[in-house]
């Protein structure tokens, strides 16, 4: 069995849908962290059986939003002295700027040079997002 | 401060307030004409469409304000690469409401987000036209004196006709028989039809105007046009099907109102403008009458 040291101080993202792992560890840059991270890949889950996580002995800033509308069945865990002191669960976010982009090309963002692209959420269960423009539909596929 | 970018930005209290509004307007009209004084309405029209900027044009001067604008993305700034939020933030400095036309979706929408003054969308691309939806109901309305148990056709093209797809969400709402008539290949696409019927209301499809005709109360007529289809033979096969003409006029009932967006090519024939049936001069008058009644509440002065 694979041993990974428990943190006394950091951040554990857990519950990562398996496969996500990489996409959050590249997204967060952690390959050019200057402190313990560990990436774990297809762990034994209660919950579902498999799960991605990573643990940063660390503290950081995280944009919840982003990581949410990657993978909205995270919990972050921040440890304090070897306990978790909070533990957030994330969701899909209502709202996302600037994170995927419209890809109707009738609609304006594919001609205004400074728009900022924006969706909205209009099905949390599914996970469809729609242009706040042209209303083109998005669907999350994490 | 409020803008109208969507057709369902209005609830149905807003719009029988609106279509009150309208019918006061067609009966006082010299009640009306002076109420907008020292007001400016701006049209920002990015691509040409003489119809709808006629409409609002004429509206603001009937209720006694003024008008500046352009016609022609091609002769204002926007030619020079000027951005859509610097040109409404200018814009909006000199005028009271702005009535705006861009070929590309969403942009009022983008407008609405800058603007110092109300926006009214009137039309993006092939999006939202929400002035032409207040038009056709209240020409239902002032023609059936009802909005509700109706049976309502709607004929050609279906699938990308977005007016036709905000006419059946409205007045899906208030309860009403929708016969929809067209070719398989310009029927309404199921995912927008789950979306647009409510569950007061029932629809049925048809390949053929004439098997239905005689059960319409309203029959709303689109243009079919060539290059939306994928082979000539169809085209050939089905595009007299859905040409509104004295003989399938015939089956149909005395009391029938025909509507058409306009501009028409052949999809009405010429010989039924006479027919008092034919409805769609008339609509193009209502049309006016609900853009003043909708500037008059965007600017809040009645």
């Amino acid at each position: 069995m694979l041993y990974i040291d428990s943190i006394s101080k950091g951040i554990v993202i857990d519950h990562i849908r398996p496969g996500n792992g990489f996409k959050i560890f590249k997204y967060l840059g952690l390959n050019k962290a200057d402190f313990r991270v560990a990436l774990i890949i297809k762990a034994q889950s209660k919950k579902y059986g498999k799960k991605d996580l990573i643990k940063l002995e660390n503290v950081m800033d995280l944009d919840l939003t982003m990581l949410g509308f990657i993978d909205p069945n995270i919990t972050i865990n921040i440890i304090q002295d070897e306990k978790v002191v909070k533990k957030i669960k994330l969701s899909l976010p209502e709202e996302v700027e600037g994170i995927i982009k419209c890809k109707n090309p009738r609609c304006i963002c594919s001609e205004e040079r400074q728009i900022v692209h924006r969706f909205v959420l209009i099905d949390d269960k599914k996970g469809i997002y729609k242009c706040d423009y042209c209303e083109q539909i998005y669907s999350w596929e994490g | 401060m409020r803008h109208l970018i969507d057709p369902m930005d209005i609830s149905m209290t807003e719009l029988k307030d609106l279509l009150d509004l309208a019918e006061e307007i067609i009966k006082k009209k010299e009640d009306f004409n002076q109420v907008c004084k020292g007001k400016i309405l701006g049209t920002l029209f990015y691509e040409p469409s003489t119809r709808t900027r006629l409409s609002f044009e004429a509206a603001m001067l009937r209720l006694g304000g003024s008008v500046i604008g352009f016609s022609d993305a091609g002769v204002s700034s926007a030619m020079k690469g000027e951005s859509i939020p610097d040109t409404i933030r200018t814009v909006s400095s000199y005028v009271d409401i702005i009535a705006m036309r861009h070929p590309k979706e969403g942009a009022p929408k983008l407008a609405s987000y800058y603007s110092f003054v109300p926006i009214i969308n009137a039309g993006d691309g092939g999006h939202y036209h929400p002035t032409q939806t207040l038009t056709d109901i209240l020409t239902i309305r002032l023609r059936k004196g009802q909005l509700s148990n109706l049976t309502i056709g709607l004929c050609g093209d279906l699938k990308f006709g977005r007016t036709v797809h905000s006419l059946i969400k409205s007045m899906s709402s208030y309860g009403n028989k929708f016969i929809l008539i067209s070719p398989q290949e310009l029927q309404i696409p199921q995912y927008i039809k789950m979306q647009l019927f409510n569950k007061n209301s029932s629809f049925m499809e048809v390949e053929s105007l004439e098997d239905v005709i005689d059960k319409l109360d309203i029959l709303y007529m689109t243009r079919v046009q060539r290059e939306r289809f994928f082979n000539e033979e169809d085209y050939i096969r089905l595009k007299d099907s859905y040409i509104l003409d004295k003989e399938k006029l015939k089956l149909a009932r005395k009391d029938l109102c025909i509507l058409h967006p306009l501009p028409r090519v052949n999809e009405i024939s010429y010989e039924v403008d006479d027919d008092p049936r034919a409805c769609y001069f008339e609509q193009v008058k209502y049309g006016m009458y609900i853009r003043m009644a909708l500037i008059l509440r965007l600017l809040g002065v009645m």
